[in-house]
C-alpha cells in the first residue's frame, strides 16, 4: 500500500512560484512536482506534501495571502 | 564614440545585465512548461523579476505585473483591452506614436479621442483636461515624460483629476521607469506601461504592464499559458491572462539585473547625476549663437533630454555631422508627430541629446563644442 500524500494545485504558475518561495523562506515542508495526471492532464506544477503537514501549510497560506486552487489527496 | 542617445536605449548596459542574459540562455528552460529543473529555473527567475518589478514600482502584489515585449505592446494592451466603441478618451499632444497610433486606430473603430494642447515650450495645459471632459469619458492616457522635450507631466495632478471624475488612468512610463520613484501603493495608478531597455538598463525586447487589482483588460493575444490546457478559453487570472506564449526569459533576466543595478546605484543618486549633466549641457548649448532649445527649463524636474535645432539647418544633417564626429544623437520626428507640429518643427525635426548617469561632463562638453563648431560652419548658409 502506497504512502498517502496531498497535492496543492494552483491557478497560475505565478501562484506556484509565490508558494514555493514563501515555503522555502519559512522552512515549510513540501516540494513542487509536475501536476499528477490523476488530478489533471494539465501541464502545470503542484505542491506535494504529507497529509499531516497540510494544516500548517494552509494556515501559513492564509496568513501570507498565498493563493491556490485545490487540495487533493493522493492515495 | 560619445553616446548621447540614452532616451532611445541605454548604452552601455551594465556588465551584470549582460551576465544575467547569458546565464538565462545557458541555465533556464521555458517557464511554466513542465516540472523539470530547467523549466522551474525559468519560472523561478521570472517570478523573481516580477517580484523585483512590483517592489520597484511600490506594488504589493507581483501578480499585477505582466511582462511584455516593450512599452508599445503594453500600451496597445492597455488601450485595446480597455476601450470600446462609444468610449471617449483624453490624451495629450506630447504623446509618442505608441499611444497615438493605437488611439488613431481606435478612433476608426468608434472611440472618441480628445487631445490636450501644449504651450510653446511643449508644456501640457492641465486646464485642457477639464475642457475635454465628456459624459462618455472613460480614460486618460498620458506620457509621464516627453521623449522629445524632456518635460515631465504633473502626474499627481492628473491622477487626482482621474479620481475626481472616475476615469481610468493609463501612464506611458517609457522614459520615466527607472527615473521616477513610483509608489503604486501610496500614489495609485490604474495602468503603468514600461519598457526595460531605457532607464532600467535591461536588454531590448522586454517591458511590462502593471494593472491595478480589480481592473480586467481584454488580452491582445491568447494561446499557450502552461496552465488550464484543456480549457478553450485563455486563463483570466493575472498575470498569465496577459502573457500568452513563451516569455522572453533571457530578456526578463536582464531586466531583473537592470532593476537591481538601478537600486544599487540609487534612484535619487542617478537622478541627481543626470540632473547636473542636463543643467550643464543646457546652460552651455544655449550660449551657442543660432541654437534653439525646446522644452521647459524652469521646471523643478525634467528628464535628461535636451532637443535643439541650429537655425535653418535640417536636424538630420546636424545629427549626421555629429555622428561623423563620433557623437550619437537622435534626429527627425522622434515618433512624436503632434508635439513636433505644436513646436513648429514638423519640417526641420530636432536633434535630441539624451543622457544617463554613465555619461561624463567631459563627454557633454565635447558635444557642445562640436555643435558650436558645426553651427559656426553652417552660419549664414542654407542647408537642406
Amino acid at each position: 500500500m502506497g504512502e498517502q500524500r496531498v497535492v496543492i494545485t494552483f491557478q497560475t504558475t505565478t501562484q506556484a512560484m509565490a508558494w514555493e518561495r514563501a515555503c522555502k523562506e519559512r522552512g515549510l515542508p513540501g516540494r513542487l512536482i509536475p501536476m499528477p495526471v490523476v488530478i489533471s492532464a494539465d501541464c502545470g506544477v503542484a505542491w506535494l506534501a504529507a497529509p499531516e503537514e497540510l494544516e500548517l501549510l494552509l494556515s501559513q497560506a492564509e496568513e501570507l495571502g498565498l493563493g491556490y486552487d485545490q487540495v487533493v489527496e493522493l492515495k | 564614440m560619445i553616446y548621447l542617445d540614452q532616451a532611445a536605449t541605454s548604452f552601455p548596459k551594465p556588465p551584470q545585465v549582460v551576465e544575467a542574459v547569458c546565464r538565462a540562455l545557458t541555465g533556464a528552460g521555458s517557464s511554466g512548461r513542465g516540472g523539470h529543473e530547467l523549466s522551474l529555473a525559468a519560472s523561478r527567475l521570472i517570478f523573481e523579476a516580477r517580484l523585483a518589478a512590483a517592489q520597484f514600482f511600490g506594488c504589493t502584489d507581483p501578480s499585477r505585473i505582466a511582462f511584455t515585449a516593450n512599452a508599445t505592446e503594453s500600451l496597445n494592451l492597455a488601450l485595446f483591452g480597455l476601450l470600446e466603441p462609444g468610449d471617449h478618451v483624453i490624451t495629450t499632444v506630447q504623446e509618442h506614436n505608441s499611444v497615438l497610433r493605437p488611439l488613431f486606430l481606435l478612433q476608426r473603430r468608434g472611440v472618441e479621442v480628445s487631445f490636450v494642447p501644449v504651450d510653446g515650450r511643449g508644456v501640457v495645459d492641465l486646464d485642457g483636461f477639464s475642457r475635454a471632459l465628456r459624459p462618455a469619458t472613460r480614460a486618460v492616457v498620458v506620457t509621464h515624460g516627453s521623449n522629445l522635450t524632456g518635460n515631465v507631466l504633473d502626474l499627481d495632478w492628473v491622477s487626482r483629476f482621474c479620481r475626481e471624475h472616475d476615469l481610468v488612468l493609463v501612464v506611458d512610463a517609457a522614459q520615466t521607469a527607472g527615473w521616477y520613484s513610483y509608489n503604486l501603493t501610496q500614489k495609485p495608478l490604474d495602468i503603468l506601461c514600461f519598457t526595460g531597455h531605457k532607464a532600467l538598463y535591461g536588454p531590448q525586447g522586454v517591458g511590462g504592464i502593471y494593472v491595478r487589482p480589480g481592473l480586467m483588460l481584454k488580452p491582445l493575444k491568447v494561446g499557450g499559458s502552461g496552465i488550464q490546457t484543456f480549457s478553450r478559453e485563455h486563463p483570466q487570472e493575472m498575470p498569465e491572462a496577459l502573457e500568452a506564449g513563451t516569455l522572453n526569459t533571457p530578456g526578463i533576466a536582464g531586466l531583473l539585473a537592470g532593476i537591481r543595478y538601478v537600486l544599487g546605484q540609487g534612484l535619487a543618486a542617478i537622478r541627481q547625476a543626470e540632473g547636473e549633466l542636463t543643467r550643464r549641457f543646457c546652460q552651455r548649448v544655449q550660449e551657442i549663437p543660432g541654437v534653439v532649445v525646446y522644452g521647459d527649463f524652469q521646471a523643478r524636474e525634467r528628464l535628461p533630454i535636451v532637443s535643439v535645432n541650429v537655425q535653418g539647418v535640417d536636424a538630420n544633417r546636424v545629427s549626421a555631422d555629429l555622428a561623423e564626429l563620433g557623437i550619437c544623437t537622435r534626429s527627425g520626428g522622434h515618433c512624436a508627430p503632434l508635439l513636433h507640429e505644436a513646436l513648429g518643427t514638423r519640417q526641420q525635426g530636432a536633434v535630441r541629446f539624451s543622457f544617463s548617469h554613465l555619461n561624463t561632463p567631459g563627454e557633454l562638453d565635447a558635444a557642445v563644442e562640436a555643435l558650436g563648431r558645426l553651427a559656426q560652419e553652417y552660419g549664414g548658409k542654407q542647408y537642406g
